[in-house]
């Protein structure tokens, strides 16, 4: 199904996505989609595994199983971070990064 | 030329979902488009004939981190607001940022030229994945397996003790 698609053409997309991630990593002040952020970078990270292990090693499973664990991290990230957000705001009413500026409380 | 044309539509729908999930002002329109982004990557491995790792994407992905990010924004914010972003400044200066580190890495890639491996398309059952999965051998993965599950249980009681109500000590 991807004969007429060079193995580039992935990687083009998924290097565009992990800078547009960082970008909006970098301009967001709000906690919630800075998170959303990483997601589109480590989403794009398992991309360039998949089509590196469809391209050039189609007969192994690195890549899966790499893509797996990134997925699992993901997951593990996300609940734990979402943990500390709900926490922020308890204690401060406001999840920007711009009003949580002290660690104790 | 049919699957050019999918190839095409999918990405450009990443890529303008990828802008909007991080340029939306209104915080539960960003989480639908990074939701969108997520199903058209799951597309993309459905290209590549993939179908374990897809299914993957969408119950995991799609299914469980957007949900999980949709209830937390609506515990924390209002839905009327809108979401602060950086000073006009500051984003001129990230877009600038970005932009050298995107063209540095694309020179990079389109100069390089991979050579794809000529075998046949692979044909791929759920059940090679699980047994080398769980296999101790050569090409088996029951370490990373192993460690996985630790880690996510450690994180899931992380979660629940961090996020817990602190009682205090008068009532």
């Amino acid at each position: 199904m991807i004969q007429n698609i060079p193995l580039s053409y992935f990687l083009v997309i998924s290097t565009l996505m992990f800078f547009i991630g960082i970008y909006g990593f970098l301009t967001r002040r709000n906690l919630i989609t800075m998170l959303m952020s990483i997601e589109l970078i480590l989403n794009s990270v398992n991309i360039n595994f998949v089509a590196f292990n469809r391209y050039l090693y189609p007969q192994h499973l690195e890549g899966h199983f790499f893509m797996l664990i990134v997925i699992a991290v993901a997951a593990a990230e996300a609940a734990v971070a979402i943990a500390i957000i709900i926490n922020i705001y308890r204690n401060f009413k406001s999840i920007d990064v711009e009003n949580v500026d002290e660690m104790k409380y | 030329m049919v699957n050019e044309v999918m190839f095409y539509l999918i990405g450009a729908m990443i890529l303008i979902f990828s802008v909007l999930t991080v340029t939306s002002r209104r915080i539960l329109r960003a989480a639908v488009y990074l939701l969108f982004v997520l199903i058209s990557t799951a597309g993309l491995y459905f290209m590549m004939n993939y179908n374990f790792l897809a299914a993957v994407q969408l119950t995991v992905y799609a299914g469980g981190i957007v949900v999980l990010i949709i209830f937390s924004i609506l515990l924390t914010s209002h839905l009327s607001e809108r979401a602060a972003m950086a000073t006009v400044k500051q984003s001129l200066l990230s877009a600038l940022a970005t932009l050298a580190g995107a063209t540095l890495t694309l020179m990079t890639i389109l100069r390089f030229s991979f050579i794809p491996n000529p075998g046949t398309d692979p044909q791929l059952t759920i059940t090679d994945i699980g047994n080398s999965l769980v296999s101790y051998n050569r090409d088996g993965y029951a370490l990373p397996f192993e460690v996985a599950s630790v880690l996510l249980l450690a994180a899931m009681i992380g979660a629940i003790v961090v996020a817990k109500k602190e009682r205090t000590l008068k009532q």
